[in-house]
Order: C-alpha cells, then sequence, then structure tokens
C-alpha cells in the first residue's frame, strides 16, 4: 500500500506563492510541488535555518497547500512565510482516505478540517454525497465553510460560544447525523477527545469511521519511532486510521510522545 | 533443516538479524513489533542519563538511493522512564540489547547497572554516534577512553558488554583491541559514517546539526571492511551493521567474520516484512551453498583468500 520512501523522500525547495489568513489562527501557505499527491497525506515543511514539521495537505493538486494552526513558536515562524519566502518540501507521505464511499459525514474540529476539504472535494469530483458537520471556538475560527459549501449536500455547523450554528460542540451534531442513518462512512479529524466522541458514535450505528491523527514527526520515514502510537507509525501506517483501530488503541485521545519519546497527556 | 540460530558470546538468537539501536527503539511496542516481524532480538534506543529531545528537524536527509543522512541527536526518553518500554517488549518475548551513552566512563557504568535489571540480555556501548558532542564517537575515536568506559561497564555489570564502533577512524581494528583487552564480550561495527548534505539553492547544509551519518546501502563495502579487519586482530564475536538489505548481504557480513548483523535503514526502505524476507532468502543462501549451518561460516572468507 505504501511506496517505498525511495521514491517520495527527495527533498526539493519551493517558493511560497500565496499566504491566506484563513482565521484568526489559521493560515494557509500555497507552494508549487509537483509531486502527486492524495488527500490525506502530509508533506515536511521547512523552514530553513529553523524546524521542519509535518503538515497535512488541504490541497493536494499541482499547487499544493497547507493549511495550519500557529500551535507552537515553530509553526507560527514557518507561517509567518510570506509570497516568495522559500521552504523545503518533502514527500508526500501516509496513506490517504479511501474515497469510494459514496455518503459520506465530515466531521472537523478546528484546523482539523484543513485534511478534510480535499478529501471531500475529490470524492464529490467522483460522484459521491459529502455532509459537514465543521465545528470551531466561535465563527470566525470556522475553516473552510465557505470553501466546502459548492461540494456539500449540508454544512452544520457548531461553535462553542454559539456565533454560528450549534451552541455546544461538533459532537453533538455529528451524533444526531450519525444516528439519522444513511452515511456509508465517517470521515473526523480534530482534537482527540472529539474524535474519540465521533468514533463511538459510529460503532452505536456500525457506521465505519476513519481519523486522522497527528503525533511528533521527526524522519516520516519509519525509521525514528518518534510517532510511534500503539504498534503503528502514524508516518507510515497513517495518518489515517480506521476508528476500529483507534479505539483499540490505549494511547489515541490520552497520551503521545514527546521529542525525547517520553509519554506525556494529549 | 536449516539451522538460522546465531550465537553471540553465550547469547542465542532464533536468527542473526537484529535490530539496530536507533530504529523503531523509543517504545516497546515497537521494539516488540520488529520481533514480531522476525527479528532474532532488538536492540533499544540509546539511552541517557537524562530525557533528551535530541536535535530540531530536519533530522534526516535522503541521498538518491543509497541512504539517508541523519543527526537526530541522541532523543530518548531518559533512564528512568526507559524500563517501561523494555518491560513491554519484554514480556512479548523479545531478547533486548541495552543501548546506552554517556559523556564519562562513570555515567556508562551508573546506566548499565541501572539497565541490568530491566532484563535486557546485553548492553551495547554507543560509543560511534557521529553528532553530538562529546558523547559517541568524540570517546570512541580513543582507544584509552574505548578501553576506560569499556572496563568501567564491565565491572558494574554482569551482563555481556556490545561496543559499537565507529568507523570514522583511521583503525577501527584498533579501537576493537581496546575493547577486548578491557573485557568487552562483543564489537558491534559498525555505525553510520560522517556525512554532509548542501542544499545549492539555500546554500547550506540541510541537516539541523550540519554534520550527521550516512546508513543504507552506500555504506556496505564500508562495514563489511571494518568487520573484515576487526576479524583479523580480536578473537571476541562481532555483530555486523551497515547497509544489509538481502539474504545475500548477511551472507557477505557472515564471511567477513560476523556472528550476527544488524539491520537498520531496510526497515524504512523496505518495511519491518525485511527480517522475514532476509530470514527466508538466506536459508536458500545456506542451502544453494550446500550447507545448513551458519557458524561453520563465520570468517570463512579470511581462509579464502589464503587459498587464493
Amino acid at each position: 500500500m505504501n511506496a517505498s520512501p525511495w521514491d517520495s523522500g527527495l527533498r526539493e525547495v519551493c517558493t511560497v506563492v500565496a499566504r491566506e489568513q484563513e482565521t484568526p489562527s489559521t493560515v494557509t501557505l500555497r507552494f508549487e510541488y509537483s509531486k502527486e499527491a492524495h488527500p490525506g497525506q502530509f508533506v515536511m515543511v521547512w523552514l530553513p535555518g529553523d524546524d521542519e514539521l509535518p503538515m497535512s495537505l488541504s490541497y493536494t493538486g499541482r499547487e499544493k497547500g497547507v493549511t495550519v494552526k500557529a500551535m507552537g513558536d515553530t509553526s507560527r515562524r514557518i507561517l509567518s512565510a510570506g509570497p516568495g519566502t522559500k521552504i523545503g518540501i518533502r514527500g508526500p507521505y501516509g496513506n490517504r482516505f479511501d474515497l469510494s464511499p459514496q455518503h459520506i459525514l465530515v466531521v472537523g474540529g478546528g484546523s482539523g478540517t484543513a485534511v478534510l476539504a480535499p478529501a471531500a472535494e475529490e470524492a464529490h469530483g467522483q460522484g459521491a454525497e459529502v455532509t459537514f458537520a465543521l465545528g470551531a471556538t466561535t465563527a470566525r475560527e470556522m475553516l473552510f465553510a465557505d470553501r466546502l459549501r459548492p461540494v456539500a449536500k449540508a454544512v452544520h455547523l457548531a461553535t462553542d460560544d454559539g456565533s454560528a450554528g450549534h451552541h455546544g460542540y461538533v459532537t453533538a451534531v455529528a451524533d444526531r447525523l450519525i444516528s439519522e442513518g444513511g452515511f456509508d462512512a465517517v470521515w473526523t479529524c480534530g482534537p482527540e477527545v472529539m474524535m474519540r466522541k465521533v468514533l463511538a458514535a459510529g460503532e452505536r450505528a456500525s457506521v465505519p469511521v476513519f481519523g486522522s491523527v497527528e503525533r511528533q514527526m521527526k524522519c516520516s520515514l519509519g525509521l525514528c519511532d518518534a510517532c510511534a502510537l500503539g504498534p503503528y507509525h502514524v508516518c507510515i501506517d497513517g495518518p489515517v486510521f480506521p476508528g476500529h483501530v483507534l479505539r483499540g488503541l490505549e494511547e489515541f485521545g490520552r497520551s503521545k510522545r514527546d521529542p525525547s519519546g517520553r509519554l506525556v497527556p494529549v | 533443516m536449516t539451522e538460522l540460530k546465531a550465537e553471540v558470546g553465550t547469547l542465542s538468537f532464533r536468527n542473526p538479524l537484529l535490530l539496530a539501536s536507533g530504529i523503531w527503539g523509543e517504545s516497546g511496542r515497537s521494539l516488540l513489533g520488529a520481533y514480531e516481524a522476525g527479528a532474532g532480538g532488538v536492540v533499544s534506543k540509546s539511552i541517557g542519563a537524562e530525557p533528551r529531545a535530541g536535535y530540531p528537524n530536519p533530522t534526516v536527509e535522503q541521498y538518491g538511493q543509497w541512504g539517508f543522512l541523519n543527526a537526530m541527536g541522541l532523543p530518548n526518553p531518559g533512564i528512568a522512564a526507559y524500563p517501561e518500554e523494555i518491560r513491554i517488549a519484554r514480556q512479548g518475548g523479545a531478547p533486548v540489547v541495552g543501548s546506552i551513552f554517556a559523556p564519562t566512563a562513570e555515567g556508562f557504568a551508573e546506566l548499565a547497572t541501572a539497565m541490568e535489571p530491566t532484563g535486557v540480555c546485553a548492553i551495547e556501548l554507543n560509543l560511534s554516534c557521529p553528532h553530538a558532542k562529546g558523547l559517541g564517537s568524540e570517546i570512541g575515536q580513543d582507544p584509552a577512553l574505548v578501553a576506560e568506559v569499556t572496563k568501567a561497564v564491565r565491572k558494574a555489570t554482569k551482563l555481556p558488554v556490545w561496543v559499537k564502533l565507529t568507523p570514522n577512524v583511521a583503525d577501527i581494528a584498533l579501537l576493537a583491541e581496546a575493547a577486548e583487552r578491557a573485557g568487552a564480550d562483543a564489537i558491534t561495527a559498525i555505525n553510520t559514517v560522517r556525512g554532509l548534505a548542501i542544499d545549492p539553492i539555500l546554500r547550506r547544509p540541510v541537516l539541523a546539526n550540519g554534520l550527521g551519518g550516512l546508513s543504507g546501502p552506500a555504506i556496505k563495502p564500508i562495514g563489511l571492511a571494518c568487520v573484515w579487519q576487526i576479524f583479523e586482530r580480536v578473537k571476541i564475536p562481532i555483530v555486523g551493521v551497515g547497509g544489509i538489505r538481502s539474504g545475500r548481504d548477511v551472507l557477505e557480513y557472515i564471511l567477513a567474520g560476523a556472528r550476527a548483523v544488524q539491520l537498520g535503514t531496510a526497515v524504512a526502505t523496505d518495511t519491518v516484512r525485511v527480517f522475514s524476507r532476509i530470514s527466508a532468502e538466506l536459508e536458500k543462501e545456506l542451502s544453494s551453498l550446500g550447507t545448513t549451518s551458519l557458524s561453520e561460516l563465520v570468517g570463512a572468507a579470511h581462509a579464502g583468500r589464503d587459498q587464493a
């Protein structure tokens, strides 16, 4: 299933062609990178002289893009790169979403929607019907609702402060939609506590759930063990995992490894 | 029936293919995964006294189809947290060699003492990491320091002591001799070969640390030469490492003098299934040579050369 790292690993220096402030905390960087990529896959983004981080592709065409919430200093510096900045890209790495389901529910929390968007667009292009349940802290933080409306059967929003859609967590919306039935797959990405609830809802309704997972990454080649998750390595076995696999993992939603390899709370 | 069992001194492994240190070694479940996939045994991440995050990325750079350069910077969870990982691997039946690093002989001895009760079957001394200041090969290129560290660990533990050496020296066998005299039970050779990657557009080294270590197919002839030279100068067993991807590669290392080998880069390039594939290839190689035992082939190429 996974290509050998020999195929995708060579690094290229790319130029940032656009920088889009999607929400107050989320930024998209677009860059020309010619290697073929599929929704669900990630690239390693290097700001020369600084650090290199794994980022899921939010645009998988010829002009690729990553859409990321600035969590730490490193991501903040990478995301401040304006047009013309040279960045190093290697990949794409990891697996992809299976685009064959015909009635898909997409449950995105915060910047987690970034990796789900290209998957939903491509599935829609192949004839699937896609419903969205998108959550954010506030209406201003809602990611990609406008981008996804053209491919959506319906878009359901939820915000923590009630400034858009349902007042509360998106999991309540997802729960209701899943129990109403009609979906043959649920795709989700967001905080792991949120994903755990979506997994449980999918299990109750016997709908397969697929979740995209984030972990510490260094080599991204299946060597260094930084992204170990139970018996899996997120970089080569993921980042997309079937729900039944995630539900069986003690660590999922509870702990992750820090850069030294110690288990710390998620 | 072909016998792939490998003996390194008093230790016996179900096959000669061990997981090299630094690969899949942060989590016990990963170590166990390599064993379940067919490794004869596994070597832990190099563990130090304290948790260590390692260098910032980029820590790895691909070198064409020939290998990877890396400078991880010895990231590890530290000796206080790591025994739980060893326990998980041991519980699943995996023989674990505990790799350790420290800046001083006393530091090595303390870590060996702490490692012993975790159930590891041997201690491997990382005297060969090519990219950490004051550690690894900065100690391991000096025969006197190699002897001092080995002696200190020898005194601290009853477990077999393996000394992992760097190829980035003029005469690796001199270091092996120093380790043997100081009481080492085996030599592991080699660690990565010092290397550098430069990006011409950015006009800078790619790895955050600058210098790194090269692994993979490119270094197999270097590893073979080192095992060959060490075999001619010491009597203790040798564990061969460097660029192994096939049963034929293993056979070459054994003929050069190795009793077992370690795999690293191939776990990434060929997936963890590489262990079972190489085992099958090795059985075929042995039967085509008309032999059923690995041990009679150890170092056999040296006799071959004498006859030539």
